[in-house]
């Protein structure tokens, strides 16, 4: 950071950019007044990026579009006040606020593929900013919009202005939303979840982005996110929320590693820490669920679900700084502060799993191969992929998306015809398609999807659609179907009344708890999970993992579990495979896979993830280039156009070996293990930061 | 796009060719012999056998339905039973006509309902959305021979701005047709009306509610420049393929208003010729109008696809 930087930053404190005080947001659902956002007041400084965390539904995007004055009809504000740069921003005028957004604040959102209108070109989209802003000719706005996008370092800007957006890439798309935001010279710009839903490599190639554009633009920072590490890595400020207040706030780093309020600490015990292990520590779910909005709350908010409450809280509310520590500026809304930190001991250890020894796989896959045609082009999505996975073991399956992980996934179910190799299940060959399956390896063979609003139908009760499993995959009618699904909903936790309700009455977690039921009706023996997790909050996440867990160490069940989210792969597998463009490149013990020697794109995965173990930060090495087409993949290591430790001529000419280390762990490398593992310890060791 | 054009020009032949049988078969089946037909009821029963025998209809059904397939295709279309005069330019003349006719209803109603729509779109449940929604829903339920036949009555015979009959005398002016058309289009617009408005509305009100437009609004762009550049150019997709189906649909309007105002377009060509089984020019005008419809739809897709490069792009 420059000196330069530094002063702004000692004028900027004195008065503040954005400035909230007391905030109140209502909404309106059939005559009820829903307070949404209830009393919040926040500061953020010139220069500063102020991080907003928490779960789904406690309020922080209702306040960035209330700091934009940008709330659906049924929304409006009740009290309080916005200042921006002093300006008062709930007395202005229709016109003055249209100046103000783009110009003053600017907003990226969670999903730039949305975001960016699918009929227009990238070029015009930006040069709007300086057509109605700046009032720019056509020609002279588009030439500012390429200097717009060079500055978010876009690949060939002159080229990316006549783009639609769906010619981009995930990654290229918030580029354009960046430069896009950018572009008017905000003094205050909004990130809403900017990075949620895009790949690991990707998001960190935009955070990279992010923190870069900090040092140069004028503009402060309000970071709405709920993951920890990301707040962690980019903010120098954070603030938790939850139902519609403010419950704790401080720097990041000091609030992170020292919470005081027991939603802060329950949001960090939810999530894996990198490099936890399932047989080491559970993670700690937060029971119960957000209160309803609108439903009669006294007391502290948190009370219902604290560990730590008493009849104080749930009497009367805390004040924000009811626990404040001056000269670290912290607050905390809570009367049991100094208990926060005991509350880590209580995280309750798990007994070991039943470990994955038995010899013979429960399924072997051999020179798997699948490809897809589309017109002409023959796109392979899976590579001659050989794994297998033990009975009772879980092995995790990661890779960016478009490796191939799903597609493996849907020719183990299945649902697709692989063109090339074998699958063996318990020692006999699948049929290729799920319709000569038969119905005991149905039964054995089952999947859980990402998301399970799509995967259960909405006209039936959560009781029937497990009656039909149980009827279809166990062959139980009348009282033994009635008692297994009794049993089912027991194992996975849903209380006997959710039974009666339809999807649509269930929260995420409660939907998702009866698809892992749905899955296990007929006791299976390999129980496919892709991204079960993904879509739900920490909290839930966390209930899930323990459940997915549980099941496991209950009975020799397998799982291939997919996710982007290494860290809670990490903590669930027992085994990993890596994949890259169609290609298996790693697979090993969960530990053995996450240090060296390990695969260069391991590696490079590996240290996307943001962390919030501020004692080990780890350096991250960027992926150079685009993803490239799987209708052409690179000869030689198809890695090689983004490995940083290429060596030559040989990555490009010839395919790699597989390397083998030991124990079951290889990885497809043209630099041999001593030499790799070498280079890793020496990189690693200096570390930068 | 080309390979998409050419696709779906591919897929009218095999349609065109059913539609053919369909309407082939159908006149088998309608009691009423051919040459009775022709000769009228005093006819003798030699006489009538003699004409069916000139027209083929004695023959075999497949090879009678290939010779008026191979005669039809070389536009050898014959002449009609009941006026004498060639099926093919009669079909044609009655088509201008009613092209006519159909053309000056969709010029104003296209503009009129698209704009309708997306001003009640943007006035979302408030006074202007009831009036509009009410009011072009209203009209679009009334049949048009109801509403014709108020028209006829109130402008024409009671208050006499309007002309009966839809037909200008011979060697007017261009004013003068279309002022006698303007009757006749009314009722044809108001069944549009509610239709396209109703499409406009909702493909508005989702467009309105998507994260693009908002991303627009919260750039502070004006307000006409989110509506028209951000907002309406997705919202008119689905609007345009209601269109297209509509323009075939409006045939079946034209029937019966020709038939009101005694305008001799393609429309009355083919309710009389269906009730005076002139079988030529009954086969002849729904293979017309068949064509009319599938291209009308073709050419809304072309629009769509226009409007959406995803589509452009073959994506």
């Amino acid at each position: 950071m420059s000196d330069a930087r530094e002063s702004r930053l000692t004028i900027g404190s004195d008065a503040p950019v954005l400035s909230i005080d007391d905030l109140r947001v209502t909404f309106v659902r059939r005559d009820l007044d829903l307070p949404v956002v209830r009393g919040v007041s926040l500061e953020i400084g010139a220069g500063e990026t102020y991080g907003l965390v928490g779960e789904s539904g406690c309020g922080k995007t209702t306040l960035a579009m209330a700091l934009m004055r940008y709330l659906p009809a049924n929304g409006r504000i009740d009290g309080g006040s916005i200042a921006l740069d002093g300006e008062d921003m709930l007395a202005v005028s229709r016109e003055r606020l249209r100046e103000i957004r783009g110009t003053k604040m600017a907003m990226v959102y969670q999903d730039p593929a949305t975001a960016l209108n699918p009929a227009l070109r990238v070029g015009a989209q930006i040069a709007e900013v300086y057509r109605f802003h700046g009032g720019l000719s056509k020609a002279d706005a588009l030439e500012r919009a390429r200097a717009a996008l060079e500055r978010v370092a876009m690949p060939d800007p002159a080229a990316t202005l006549r783009r639609y957006p769906f010619q981009l890439s995930g990654g290229q798309q918030q580029r354009v939303v960046i430069a896009m935001a950018l572009a008017g010279d905000p003094r205050l710009l909004v990130l809403d979840e900017p990075t949620t839903g895009l790949d690991a490599t990707v998001e960190a190639e935009v955070l990279d982005l992010i923190a870069e554009l900090r040092e140069r633009i004028d503009a402060s920072i309000l970071l709405i996110s709920h993951n920890l590490g990301l707040v962690a890595r980019m903010c120098k400020r954070v603030g938790v929320m939850y139902a519609g207040r403010i419950v704790e706030d401080g720097p990041a780093r000091d609030l992170l590693t020292d919470p005081r309020h027991p939603y802060t600490m329950g949001l960090l015990r939810c999530v894996p820490r990198f490099g936890m292990r399932k047989d080491q520590a559970g993670l700690v779910p937060i029971p119960g669920f957000l209160p309803r909005l609108g439903s009669g709350l006294e007391g502290c908010v948190f009370s219902p679900r604290c560990e730590l409450a008493t009849d104080d809280c749930r009497e009367s509310e805390p004040e924000l700084d009811h626990w404040s520590d001056a000269e670290r500026a912290r607050r905390a809304r809570c009367y049991h502060s100094d208990q926060v930190s005991g509350m880590r001991a209580a995280a309750a250890e798990r007994a070991p799993g039943a470990a994955a020894t038995s010899a013979g796989g429960a399924l072997e896959i051999s020179n798997l191969g699948k490809i897809f045609r589309d017109g002409r082009r023959r796109i392979v999505a899976v590579n001659d992929v050989s794994l297998a996975v033990a009975p009772g073991e879980i092995l995790g399956l990661v890779g960016e998306s478009g490796s191939g992980k799903t597609t493996l996934a849907g020719c183990v179910t299945g649902l697709l015809k692989p063109d090339d190799g074998s699958i063996r299940f318990a020692g006999q060959e699948l049929p290729r398609s799920v319709a000569q399956r038969g119905s005991e390896r149905l039964r054995a063979i089952q999947m859980v999807f990402q998301n399970p609003d799509s995967t259960l139908n909405p006209a039936w009760s959560a009781g029937a659609i497990l009656g039909r499993a149980v009827n279809r995959l166990g062959g139980l009618r009348g009282a033994a179907r009635r008692a297994r699904v009794e049993d089912l909903a027991r194992r996975v936790r849903v209380e006997p009344q959710h039974l009666e309700a339809k999807p649509g009455e269930l929260s995420g977690g409660q939907k998702q708890r009866i698809a892992i039921a749905r899955a296990f009706a007929g006791s299976p023996t390999l129980v496919i999970c892709d991204e079960p997790a993904s879509a739900l909050d920490v909290s839930v996440q966390a209930s899930i993992l323990n459940l997915l867990a549980e099941l496991q160490a209950s009975g020799g069940i397998s799982y291939i579990f997919i996710s982007h989210d290494l860290a809670v792969v990490r903590y669930l597998s027992d085994r990993i495979a890596v994949m890259y463009l169609a290609e298996l490149m790693e697979i090993g013990g969960a530990e053995a896979v996450f240090t060296p020697p390990q695969h260069p794109y391991t590696e490079a995965l590996m240290s996307a993830i943001p962390t919030i173990d501020f004692a080990h930060p780890r350096r991250r090495i960027p992926l150079r280039g685009a993803v490239p087409s799987l209708s052409a993949p690179p000869s030689g290591c198809r890695f090689h156009t983004r490995c940083h430790r290429m060596l030559g001529a040989v990555c490009i000419e010839q395919e790699p070996p597989w390397q083998d280390v030991g124990e079951g762990h290889a990885y497809r490398c043209h630099i041999p293990a001593d030499e790799l593992c070498d280079l890793q310890v020496a990189a690693a060791a200096g570390d930068p930061e | 796009m080309l390979r998409l054009i050419v696709r779906r020009l591919l897929f009218i032949v095999p349609t065109l060719l059913l539609v053919s049988i369909v309407i082939f078969l159908l006149v088998e089946v309608v009691p009423g012999d051919p040459g009775r037909v022709k000769l009228g009821p005093y006819a003798s029963a030699e006489q009538v056998a003699q004409v069916d025998h000139q027209l083929g209809f004695d023959r075999p059904l497949a090879q009678r339905y290939v010779r008026w397939l191979g005669s039809f295709l070389t536009l050898h279309w014959g002449d009609s039973w009941n006026l004498g005069v060639p099926v093919f330019s009669l079909t044609m003349q009655r088509l201008w006509s009613s092209a006519q006719l159909a053309a000056l209803a969709l010029v104003i109603i296209i503009p009129l309902s698209i704009l309708l729509g997306v001003v009640a779109a943007l006035r979302r449940d408030g006074i202007a959305d009831r009036i509009i929604t009410v009011t072009s829903l209203s009209l679009t339920v009334i049949p048009e021979f109801v509403s014709g036949v108020v028209l006829i009555v109130l402008f024409a015979v009671t208050i006499k701005i309007f002309p009966v009959s839809a037909v200008a005398p011979a060697g007017s002016g261009p004013f003068t047709r279309i002022y006698h058309l303007i009757l006749p289009a009314i009722p044809l617009m108001f069944v549009e009306l509610g239709y396209i408005a109703r499409m406009a509305r909702a493909g508005m009100i989702e467009a309105l509610d998507t994260a693009y437009v908002r991303t627009a609004t919260l750039k502070g762009l004006p307000r006409r420049r989110i509506v028209v550049t951000h907002a309406l150019r997705n919202a008119l997709a689905p609007t345009v393929a209601v269109i297209g189906t509509q323009i075939g649909w409006l045939v079946g309007g034209l029937v019966v208003v020709e038939t009101l105002f005694n305008y001799p377009g393609i429309g009355k060509l083919m309710a009389d010729s269906a009730t005076l089984k002139d079988v030529p020019v009954l086969e002849a005008t729904v293979l017309v109008v068949a064509a009319i419809y599938m291209l009308s739809n073709l050419a809304a897709d072309v629009i769509v696809a226009l409007l959406n490069p995803r589509v452009r792009f073959g994506r």
